[in-house]
């Protein structure tokens, strides 16, 4: 359950960076905004779980699009650590604003599924189920449409090559928007589907994206398998590490799993080249 | 001698304030601002070795910190050392650490090795906030003793109990960083380090070993944090594991990119403009940190070279307008 939720959010992010070579580091508080959204979607204006779990989605698509609009395209050309700084600042923006506006305290969504499943011996609640059924759908639908619609196909071009895909007429300005979109987007329904279980509150978002940046780089900067497995692999190193070895180290195990692997296989587990920077 | 001083007199001028500050502080507070400001300069200043001069960004610069400090805590609170002892020996620790974990970590790029010092910190910051039998857990460590005093025969002592000893003395630590630094930096080895900044392909083709030299960078830097560190748990009296903490290596990051990257003067001169700024930015509260954000955004995309980069931007152009007329 965990584990696909980290997929999800880790796939937007592996997704930015696989195309833009930006290491989006606020992804995680772009989660948060999501989860925030979507509380007050619910509790404030009404909506009902499906609705505000597809608002959230538009909003924070819209987010993003200003994000990268705002931080990190006149960054386009500069090296990655200034982007990665650029990052650090819109984050202490987004946490420090949901921190003025809402106040530090957590919140809670209802949940709308509070019934439990009992199936093949197996017991879990309907909302857990859910989570899991929608990242899959999530992962399968982005597949097919990066490489089945013609809108997929641009975003793979400027992924390859720039200035390839600017002589064939791709409007990479356009690209980068939609990309961040998609990013956040996802990051908005991850968001939306784990915040009826978890407490939301402003410090959410900056152990996930840094849970987040861990998985893509487990499974190669820009591959989206060694997002989606990567994932996985998080997931139960800290559900087995915290159940059967300490409750209290359960992100040490996470954090130690990152780096010996990184010290067998410098560029994580799918990662092809070796990056310059 | 004369020209010399010419040359020099801009730094003999900023030396000379320094040694005279304790004289003209308005109040403690602002005091104490100024003597952590001096701390973290020199936190800043290996960072900026390691991020600056070897073009390595280590996310674990603030865990060496804080290794630093606890191991001036443990050694001087639990098995009561003396604080000059405890002191090298927790850098030394630091360093050792540093070179164990270097090791493997080093073997990553980029964004990569950014990543997995993150995660080395952050492992840092889990075990001192859980091994509470060493590390006093969250609560941490509290009543840590200032520096012992150091006998001078015939004299006295001189003792660490006032501010302006304690000025003194992480000004002295300041300039020794400042001096060591720049012997690095104006070495072979600074020009190592460099090399392999520009281009770390380059710099093996012409037969620089690189685990090595990058080895070297993280090691001396991680030695100099963790003095800072341990000067900082001594001065302040208590610390908790948020001393190792992301924020603190995320505020080294800020100094040194506000002051300008690879430089000597940028790291010193962010450590100070900063603390200084949020001083006077109280009244923003809440949205002081929004502010800040905004700011690091504004200052990376327009002066991607801070402060220092400003400051020679324009002196290039006052001299270049010179030469026209």
């Amino acid at each position: 359950m965990l584990g696909s939720t980290y997929a999800i959010v880790a796939l937007g992010l592996t997704l930015v960076y696989g195309i833009l070579q930006i290491p989006n580091f606020a992804h995680g508080h772009m989660y948060m905004v999501g989860a925030y959204i979507s509380f007050f979607l619910i509790t404030v204006y009404g909506f009902g779980y499906w609705p505000a779990l597809a608002m959230s989605a538009v909003l924070l698509a819209g987010a993003g699009v200003i994000l990268e609009w705002l931080a990190y395209r006149p960054l386009r050309h500069e090296p990655h650590i200034n982007s990665f700084i650029s990052a650090l600042g819109a984050l202490f923006v987004l946490e420090n604003g949901v921190i003025a506006l809402w106040g530090p305290q957590g919140q809670r969504i209802p949940n709308p599924y509070p019934g439990v499943i009992d199936a093949f011996g197996i017991t879990m609640t309907q909302q857990r189920l859910l989570v899991i059924v929608v990242a899959v759908v999530l992962i399968v639908l982005l597949q097919l449409f990066i490489k089945k619609t013609t809108m997929g196909s641009t975003i793979e071009a400027v992924a390859q090559n720039q200035e390839g895909a600017m002589l064939v007429g791709i409007n990479v300005n356009w690209v980068s928007s939609m990309t961040f979109a998609i990013s956040t987007a996802l990051a908005g329904v991850a968001a939306c589907l784990v915040a009826p279980i978890f407490m939301i509150s402003p410090s959410m978002g900056s152990m996930l994206g840094m849970k987040a940046f861990v998985i893509v780089i487990l499974g190669g900067l820009g591959s989206v398998p060694g997002a989606i497995l990567g994932g996985m692999i998080l997931g139960l190193i800290e559900a087995l590490g915290g159940g059967y070895l300490s409750a209290a180290y359960k992100d040490v195990f996470a954090f130690g799993a990152l780096v010996l692997i990184l010290a067998f296989k410098p560029t994580g587990l799918f990662g092809k080249e070796v990056q310059g920077r | 001698m004369s020209a010399w001083l010419k040359e020099k007199w801009f730094y003999l001028l900023i030396l000379a304030i320094a040694l005279v500050v304790p004289f003209f502080v308005p109040n403690r507070y602002f005091f104490q601002i100024i003597i952590i400001s001096c701390l973290f300069a020199i936190g800043a200043l290996s960072f900026g070795l390691i991020l600056g001069y070897t073009g390595q960004a280590s996310l674990a610069h603030g865990a060496f910190f804080g290794i630093g400090a606890y191991g001036v805590a443990i050694l001087t609170q639990t098995l009561g050392w003396s604080f000059w002892l405890a002191l090298p020996i927790s850098a030394l620790v630091s360093a050792f650490f540093g070179l164990i974990v270097g090791v493997p970590a080093l073997r990553t790029k980029g964004s990569y090795f950014a990543i997995a010092t993150m995660c080395l910190g952050e492992i840092v910051v889990l075990v001192a906030g859980n091994w509470i039998d060493l590390t006093g857990g969250h609560n941490g460590i509290v009543g840590i003793a200032p520096p012992n005093p150091i006998p001078i025969p015939g004299i006295g002592a001189i003792s660490f109990e006032t501010q302006t000893s304690q000025y003194y003395l992480v000004l002295v630590f300041l300039l020794l960083t400042l001096f060591a630094m720049h012997r690095v930096v104006y070495s072979l080895q600074g020009l190592r380090f460099m090399a392999i900044r520009n281009n770390e392909v380059l710099a093996e083709a012409v037969g620089i070993n690189a685990a090595n030299t990058k080895l070297l960078s993280f090691v001396v830097a991680n030695f100099i944090v963790a003095m800072a560190g341990g000067i900082y748990a001594s001065l302040i009296g208590s610390i908790s594991p948020s001393v190792a903490s992301l924020k603190i290596t995320f505020d080294f990051l800020l100094f040194v990119l506000l002051g300008g990257m690879a430089t000597l003067a940028g790291p010193i001169l962010g450590s100070f403009a900063l603390p200084v700024l949020m001083e006077y930015l109280q009244f923003l509260q809440d949205y002081q940190m929004i502010f800040f954000g905004v700011l690091l955004v504004v200052v990376i995309i327009y002066f991607p070279r801070g402060l220092m980069g400003a400051i020679k931007n324009m002196q290039a152009k006052i001299k270049s307008k010179r030469m026209g007329a």
